[in-house]
């Protein structure tokens, strides 16, 4: 079985600390890390690798030092890594980042099942996942729990609704998006992280791929940031003192007046 | 149409404060020049932050392609013929807006046996219910939704197309997106129209640090997910005199997947992306067992039952109960947050609740840095007195 994980390299969001003073987000000097999400989709791919045989490659897209989150996935036991770095690339949207990374999934080869992260979690959309999916003209399933069976060209899963779960069967090749639900992630062994350290990871542009100049990056993406701001959070916390009795009376009280 | 672009100018003299600022991370040195790269969204912090003023943002024009309709067109979700909150939530967003761009407002419903539906919708001031009624769509079969709606937009062609944020929302809006070839913007909270009509949605980014507005001004429909709880329930006008508009369903409707069964799991409290009360509970409530006082509390309060990562890890609760940047976002009424120290990926999946009340033993934990209410205390003690107390009043 032939599997495509698609990662990306996110800001750490547990350097990140709140600024007590503004209630603002302290975000100079932050590292980055890869994407939460995207070990479980890792680990998933390597599992089914372990299991049917075939060969397992992460892709993504950014900055060329995303080649580092790439090369964590190799030490997880990730066969191979692509890296889609170009300035063209830059502003793309949900849209041309799916485009973008379908193109760099068709010029990896023949493959039976694409795994993504449910989310990245600076953009928080979940949308490239299915995106890539409808790009390529192939069934999907978002948050997926747990992987039923994988066999004879076919993939059984439970994916997470908001009251259970539904039992889906797709034929090959098809895309999931993984949840936390579905495994634990495994630590990098001594001998994935000798052969992340010496891999050289390819990086293509969009030459490589074909893209058609038009649909990546800025160009290629029909959304556009009109304007950010940082939300002001009101720091207007009252502590409720006195017995554990008395406080939630308190509590209850002020409660009451908000319902 | 205005559009924004983000170039970095000779004043550059490489101090490197940028790099430091960027939420994204994407600023990099090339000599003594800072290089915006691949990911920059245009938040603007770099050149915020720049003494010298080298990094401009600029807002241009761009020649926007003539609109096709102006209508608003709501996907009304059900299961089991129960119509999604959120979808009614919508139905008043799609008011608002419809009557500010003198539109009209329309909605799509699928299903078995949804003709009453259908009918009902009518009665929140919708001129238009398209309806595809099959016992092909009795489940919710996404890639069998994806080509009906897809096949009507191209039809109707509204202007503004909105989808409740649920898990099926979620996943078959970025499909339709992609075969219109329009734009998609996910999990909105507010929505604006700007003097040209076109749609301004407003979406909270990086784990809610950041909001940002976006547009799609040269294609349509222009197309959100919205985010339950945040819009009110509409009116209902008993004679509104809306159309409603049986859509016909091919019989060869193919799809490659199939939903061989869904499982519903009784466990109420497990809902809490729809809660309009949370009750959560972290390490600090100390063991599995305890978190029955949170499931009574919860009963207590009409509620359901939110968690930390650490206790999800732990096997105290499954995993459909965590709160935060690995679980769910959720946005309740109340949210009380019981033994959560608040680690930042907690507050980045609950910050924008409406109240926030946390109960904790240590008086300099996090989470009170953003609640509304805080009781220093512990939480076996605590929540025990609220549940007498609400009991009490019977």
């Amino acid at each position: 079985m032939n599997i495509v994980v698609c990662i990306k390299q996110v800001p750490d969001p547990s350097q990140a600390k709140i600024d007590p003073k503004t209630g603002l987000v302290i975000r100079a000097g932050v590292k980055k890390i890869l994407n939460p999400f995207d070990l479980y989709a890792i680990e998933e791919a390597v599992r089914l690798k372990e299991a049917h045989g075939g060969k397992v490659t992460a892709l993504s897209m950014g900055p060329p030092d995303a080649a580092e989150a790439l090369k964590e996935a190799v030490a997880m036991g990730v066969d191979d890594a692509v890296l889609l770095s170009d300035r063209a690339f830059a502003g793309a949207d949900t849209l041309a980042t799916s485009y973008t990374l379908a193109l760099g999934i068709g010029k990896i080869g023949a493959f039976d099942l694409i795994i993504c992260g449910r989310q990245a979690v600076d953009g928080d959309t979940a949308q490239v996942g299915p995106g890539i999916a409808e790009q390529l003209g192939i069934p999907h399933a978002t948050d997926v729990r747990r992987i039923v069976s994988a066999d004879d060209g076919q993939l059984v899963v439970e994916r997470m609704i908001e009251n259970g779960y539904e039992t889906i069967r797709m034929p090959l090749p098809a895309l999931i998006t993984a949840v936390k639900e579905l495994n634990e992630p495994r630590m990098p062994s001594l001998k994935g992280m000798m052969r992340s350290k010496k891999m050289q990871v390819p990086i293509w542009g969009p030459g490589d791929i074909q893209a058609e100049p038009e649909r990546i990056g800025s160009n290629g993406s029909p959304t556009q940031v009109y304007r950010t701001w940082e939300p002001t959070r009101k720091i207007t916390s009252q502590m409720l003192e006195g017995t554990p009795q008395q406080q939630a009376r308190a509590l209850l009280e002020k409660l009451g007046q908000v319902q | 149409m205005q559009v924004m672009s983000i170039r970095v100018t000779d004043a550059c003299i490489g101090c490197g404060s940028c790099i430091d600022e960027c939420p994204f991370g994407v600023i990099s040195m090339e000599g003594e020049r800072a290089v915006i790269g691949d990911g920059c969204t245009l938040c603007g912090a770099c050149a915020k932050i720049c003494p010298v003023e080298a990094i401009i943002i600029e807002r241009g024009q761009k020649e926007a392609k003539a609109p096709e309709g102006k209508d608003v067109l709501i996907f009304c979700e059900q299961r089991n013929g129960q119509v999604a909150d959120v979808s009614y939530e919508l139905l008043s967003v799609g008011r608002m807006l419809s009557d500010k761009l003198g539109a009209q407002l329309t909605a799509v419903i699928l299903g078995e046996g949804i003709k009453d539906h259908a009918q009902d919708l009518v009665t929140y001031s919708v001129d238009q219910v398209y309806y595809f009624d099959h016992p092909q769509l009795k489940l919710p079969h996404e890639e069998k939704y994806v080509s009906l709606i897809t096949d009507l937009i191209t039809t109707i062609r509204p202007s503004v197309f909105l989808i409740g944020g649920t898990t099926l929302g979620r996943s078959i809006a970025p499909r339709i997106a992609t075969r219109l070839g329009t734009g998609l913007t996910a999990d909105c909270t507010g929505f604006d129209l700007d003097e040209a009509g076109n749609l301004m949605q407003t979406r909270p980014t990086f784990g809610g640090n950041l909001l940002a507005t976006i547009i799609c001004p040269n294609h349509r429909p222009q197309m959100a997910t919205v985010r339950p709880k945040v819009f009110s329930m509409p009116e209902r006008v008993a004679d509104y005199p809306g159309q409603l508009i049986e859509m016909a369903v091919p019989e060869d409707l193919k799809a490659l997947s199939e939903i061989l069964s869904v499982t519903e799991q009784d466990d109420e409290t497990a809902n809490i992306a729809e809660a309009e009360i949370i009750v959560a509970g972290g390490r600090g409530m100390g063991d599995a067992k305890n978190f029955a006082l949170l499931n009574e509390l919860a009963k207590l309060l009409g509620g359901a039952v939110g968690a930390s990562r650490a206790v999800v890890d732990a096997g105290w609760i499954p995993y459909a109960h965590q709160v935060g940047q690995t679980g769910k976002t959720v946005k309740p009424r109340i949210y009380i947050a019981c033994g959560i120290s608040g680690a930042i990926q907690h507050l980045a999946g609950m910050q924008s609740s409406d109240v926030i009340v946390a109960i904790n033993k240590d008086a300099n934990a996090p989470i009170f840095q953003v609640a509304d209410y805080g009781i220093v205390g512990d939480v076996l003690e605590v929540i025990p007195a609220l549940i007498s107390e609400l009991k009490g009043k019977g």
